[in-house]
């Protein structure tokens, strides 16, 4: 005797009404404010009749400018969610104390760290760096787009799918309560029955999948498609240190992988990999995690510190000091990148002779870091140097860093760490180093190479503002908690009952308020330049006097980059061309041959997040069959082999004649 | 300057530019495959036949045997060689072998300290009496080595 | 190397060097790619043979390896892998002669051999879970049908990817773009038995020894 199938189960899964935090009173503020923005915002695409320029020249581009500044846009939106996160973490901290519980539950404020953690570290900062190796990297090494173009569309989609499913859990269901990195027993089925870590999982598992496929498709093209001429040694430093980055990435992100699935295997089908009992191991997942983990964190760092190796030479007027070293460097921080993740759990009882080796080889990896932040200096010693905001953000830059490094090097020492480990100090490190370098980086390159992205500088005075808000509002937020470490404030709690903490919690929030600010200006920075874009207009395409070969291009540059493929002598090529008397061919165009746009990426993507939240609410019909949709469609792509086109060589030759006049025209 | 003729060669010849793709030969794959059922057969054999009275000189030999039979697959039939997209399969090959090495190494030895320190006791190595074969009902009793009994309750919720 | 058409044009430059190409094709990319991508597989399966090391003697009262393990039947399959792994070399032998069709036929007795590996498997699985021996059971059994099932799933997506690409030849013969499909596949067949060799000593016949 079967029971009857119960066909809502079957479908919703375990998505009921209950999902919808109508009881919240924040969350309902918030969706209002989205909704009604989003509705502001899809009118006046209309009206202004975007739809089709949007899906014809973004959304289906395989152009890797294109889709480096797409990704640029993701991770500028996502720093807004996340900042919002961290404004309301330091609202409540400052004022929970004794019997004032503050405005967040602990409920709610796990989810607010949680989220914040996930979104700065693979909403924000991922897109960032990889949208600025995207547009780059092909400029640099004279080529004409990425190795794989259509993947490289994939894989931005997932991404963005994949940010998307966190941002679904704002208003359906609730998300992880566990830390960034979910740790289990509290992230398995017993310690969170709820879809937050399912959020979580899918989330990272889409993202993963794009950022992996991200890092073969670069390191193919630095490999394959470098220009005539340009061997490794004659690299760009940036493109070096986004080789580096997307090795550490295609040797990394698989075990992410490896372990959230085997996580969602825990939670769903039962399985003792991390259980406390028959069999599994919970520090198991701690060790997995963090040997992904690591890496990351390098994975984040190294393109800033390519975009430093750009900046000083070029506000410098001063070749790279120590190119060699530099190489070497990077290629010995990806090295040293899979020998310390022990550090980041020292009191996790390995002991001894374990922490020992690990905190020694911790030590180590400074170093090379070290010798870079000298060649910055020994580049800028005796140079010309000048103050524009991409110089200005590297020295804030080698300082904040700095410190921050010093306080990891303090972190290294396992007993220093049995104090510290996990309590502000900590925070206030890693954010150190995260903003310091990884953020400032993103600024300097933002400030950088816009101006080659759209054609005219950003505003300087807003520039400006920005800048000092976030540099001084990041002393402001983080030296306390330093303090506050020391003292031995554990990280993550929501109300302490010791009072004569809370003037510290007081200084951090009014930092944080000052980087809010220094946010607010970066956003008024880009709509006044935008405004004003014709006085800031770049008519050279190489505002900056730059080294390179993207500063060669027009700004912004044709579709096909190069209209003849760049022929290669020396490092430093741009700046030999210039002083070689090179002058720019305005003839004997011929076709160029260009991968063509497809919708298959976005579309395939669709399906993946439909997949995902059929997996998280366990609506197994609907994950099935979007499984099953998105195999169809994958392999229906694969039966596309008409996937290029080639333009024409009248087109080549209007497009560089406009050109030609326009650089004649710059006095 | 003079015009330039557009090129009317096919772009999608790429692959026979490339060169270095290597060319199987039935030689090489018979080779490879013999090798491979020698090196197949010899491990099930030591297992199977009970040949050493020591777990742990067959373990050994079933890995060393195990990764020489990977370099066979990984020369006859991946056509693994140094020359392949000028070196860089091998040196993708080699970091990828020094990172899952490390893994390897580094969790073993990570994770013995940690069991050790932290969950003295608890070496969950508890082993059912022996079945007669894959088909024959669990056992009833169990051999224990481990101290704590596992109580009813603490099933996995699937 | 590339195709690289110099021009002599030096136009104006001091030290007379040419800065630019007319005609420049890359090298294509995808034979390079496709065994990065083959690393990172080859790190996932790292990962779960890691959590097998840890966990593999974690019975729980369960079964132990040698309790469970029915070695001549994985000798069975080890060989039918072997098998589709020349099959499959046959078929790349064929593909070299430019013989459409001959090709397809070793690649249709590759994929025969690899359905009957998933099928033995699916054999096993389901005879272990009816004895309620599933991966829920232990640490052992778990990280058993992980890093087993993972490569099980692994063979089934060649197989799919096998049936697409037959029907790709049939459609358009032997092109470079199918020729590098074929060699992508090649690698990745012969990946999953190098991952396979790995399974066999360290999961079945290690785990057999008491």
């Amino acid at each position: 005797m079967s029971e009857p199938i119960n066909l809502t189960k079957l479908i919703f899964g375990r998505l009921t009404w209950d999902a919808i935090p109508f009881h919240e009173p924040i969350l309902l503020a918030t969706f209002v404010m989205v909704a009604l923005g989003g509705m502001v915002v899809l009118a006046a695409m209309t009206y202004f009749k975007l739809w089709t320029p949007l899906w014809r020249d973004w959304v289906t581009s395989i152009d890797h400018k294109r889709i480096g500044v797409m990704y640029v846009v993701l991770g500028l939106v996502m720093l807004l969610r996340g900042f919002a996160d961290a404004l309301m973490m330091r609202a409540q901290q400052a004022m929970a104390f004794g019997g004032n519980p503050g405005f967040l539950p602990p409920h709610h404020y796990d989810q607010i760290f949680t989220a914040h953690g996930v979104i700065m570290i693979f909403f924000v900062a991922m897109p960032l760096v990889t949208g600025l190796m995207n547009y780059v990297v092909p400029l640099q090494i004279g080529a004409r787009d990425v190795a794989f173009p259509f993947l490289n569309n994939f894989s931005f989609w997932m991404t963005t799918f994949g940010s998307m499913l966190v941002m679904a859990s704002l208003f359906v269901g609730e998300f992880a309560r566990t830390g960034w990195l979910a740790y289990p027993p509290l992230s398995g089925i017993l310690g969170s029955p709820d879809v937050g870590v399912d959020y979580y999982i899918w989330a990272l598992q889409i993202a993963g999948v794009g950022t992996l496929l991200s890092g073969v498709n670069l390191i193919v093209t630095i490999v394959k498609m470098r220009a005539p001429g340009m061997t490794l040694m004659r690299m760009p430093v940036f493109v070096w240190t986004s080789l580096c980055t997307n090795i550490l990435i295609v040797a990394a992100f698989p075990v992410l992988t490896a372990v959230l699935a085997m996580l969602s295997l825990d939670r769903v089908v039962g399985t003792n990999f991390f259980t406390n009992d028959m069999g599994g191991s919970a520090m198991m997942y701690v060790n997995l995690i963090w040997i992904w983990g690591h890496p990351e964190v390098y994975i984040l760092i190294l393109p800033a510190f390519g975009v430093f190796s750009e900046i000083v030479p070029t506000f410098c007027s001063k070749r790279l000091f120590g190119y060699t070293s530099m190489v070497y460097a990077s290629v010995v921080i990806t090295i040293l990148a899979y020998l310390v993740w022990l550090h980041h759990f020292f009191t996790m009882g390995s002991g001894a002779s374990v922490n020992s080796f690990f905190g020694i080889t911790t030590m180590i990896i400074s170093i090379p870091t070290g010798a870079k932040i000298f060649n910055w200096l020994f580049t800028m010693y005796r140079g010309r140097i000048r103050f524009e905001l991409p110089m200005m953000w590297t020295i804030a830059f080698m300082i904040t860093f700095v410190i921050g490094g010093m306080t990891g090097v303090l972190l290294a020492v396992p007993p220093a760490d049995f104090v510290v480990h996990n309590s502000l100090f900590l925070i206030a490190h890693f954010h150190n180093v995260i903003i310091g370098g990884v953020v400032f980086g993103m600024f300097a390159g933002i400030n950088y190479w816009f101006p080659k992205a759209f054609g005219y500088k950003l505003d300087s005075f807003w520039g400006h503002c920005s800048f000092w808000f976030w540099v001084v509002g990041f002393y402001v937020a983080f030296m306390p908690l330093y303090v506050l470490g020391l003292m031995g404030v554990t990280r993550r709690l929501s109300h302490f009952d010791d009072p004569s903490l809370q003037i510290w919690f007081v200084i951090a929030a009014i930092g944080a308020g000052l980087i809010f600010l220094g946010i607010i200006s970066f956003i008024i920075q880009l709509v006044v330049s935008f405004l004003r874009r014709e006085s800031l207009r770049d008519t050279t395409g190489d505002p900056w006097g730059g080294r390179t070969l993207e500063w060669s291009t027009s700004s912004p540059p044709p579709d096909y980059n190069f209209a003849f493929t760049p022929l290669v002598h020396t490092r430093d090529t741009w700046a030999v061309m210039k002083s070689d008397g090179y002058i720019r061919p305005t003839s004997g165009f011929v076709d160029i041959h260009m991968p063509k746009n497809t919708a298959a990426g976005f579309a395939i993507s669709a399906i993946a997040a439909v997949v995902g939240f059929g997996l998280i609410w366990q609506m197994w019909l609907v994950a099935g069959i979007g499984f099953v949709a998105m195999i169809a469609a994958t392999i229906y792509h694969t039966f596309n082999y008409n996937r290029d086109y080639f333009i024409p060589a009248a087109k080549v030759v209007r497009t560089e004649d406009e050109r030609t006049l326009l650089l004649s025209s710059h006095v | 300057m003079s015009a330039h003729t557009t090129s009317t060669h096919a772009h999608n010849d790429h692959a026979d530019h490339d060169g270095h793709v290597s060319h199987s030969t039935f030689k090489g794959y018979a080779t490879g495959f013999v090798l491979a059922v020698i090196l197949t057969v010899i491990p099930f054999w030591l297992v199977m036949a009970k040949v050493f009275d020591k777990s742990s000189t067959t373990g050994m030999l079933l890995l060393a045997i195990g990764a020489v039979q990977i370099v066979v697959h990984m020369i006859y039939f991946l056509h693994m060689n140094t020359k392949s997209e000028h070196g860089w399969s091998m040196l993708a090959l080699i970091f990828t072998v020094m990172v899952v090495v490390i893994m390897m190494s580094g969790s073993l030895w990570v994770m013995y300290h940690l069991n050790h320190n932290m969950m003295p006791g608890m070496m969950d190595t508890t082993v059912e009496t022996k079945p007669e074969s894959i088909n024959a009902a669990p056992a009833s009793t169990a051999l224990t080595v481990a101290v704590p009994q596992k109580a009813a309750g603490t099933q996995q919720v699937p | 190397m590339s195709e690289t058409t110099l021009t002599a044009n030096a136009m104006g430059t001091k030290s007379g060097n040419s800065y630019f190409v007319v005609d420049h094709h890359p090298e294509n990319g995808t034979l390079l790619g496709f065994w990065l991508y083959l690393m990172s597989d080859c790190l996932v399966f790292a990962c779960l043979f890691a959590a097998y090391a840890v966990l593999g003697r974690n019975y729980a009262g369960g079964p132990s390896g040698g309790m469970i393990f029915d070695l001549p039947m994985v000798g069975i399959n080890t060989s039918l892998l072997l098998l589709s792994s020349i099959t499959y070399g046959f078929a790349m032998l064929e593909s070299q002669k430019k013989q459409v069709r001959n090709t397809m036929l070793w690649l249709i007795v590759t994929g025969i051999l690899g359905a009957g590996f998933i099928g033995l498997e699916l054999y096993e699985f389901v005879h272990l879970i009816h004895d309620g021996f599933g991966p829920q059971r232990s640490g052992f059994l778990t990280s058993f049908f992980a890093l087993v099932g993972t490569h099980g799933l692994h063979v089934t997506f060649g197989i799919v990817w096998l049936i697409t690409l037959l029907f790709q030849l049939k459609r358009h013969g032997l092109t470079a773009a199918n020729t590098r499909r074929l060699m992508c596949l090649s690698m990745f067949w012969h990946f999953l038995d190098v991952v396979w060799i790995g399974v066999f000593t360290f999961v079945y016949l290690m785990g057999a020894l008491p």
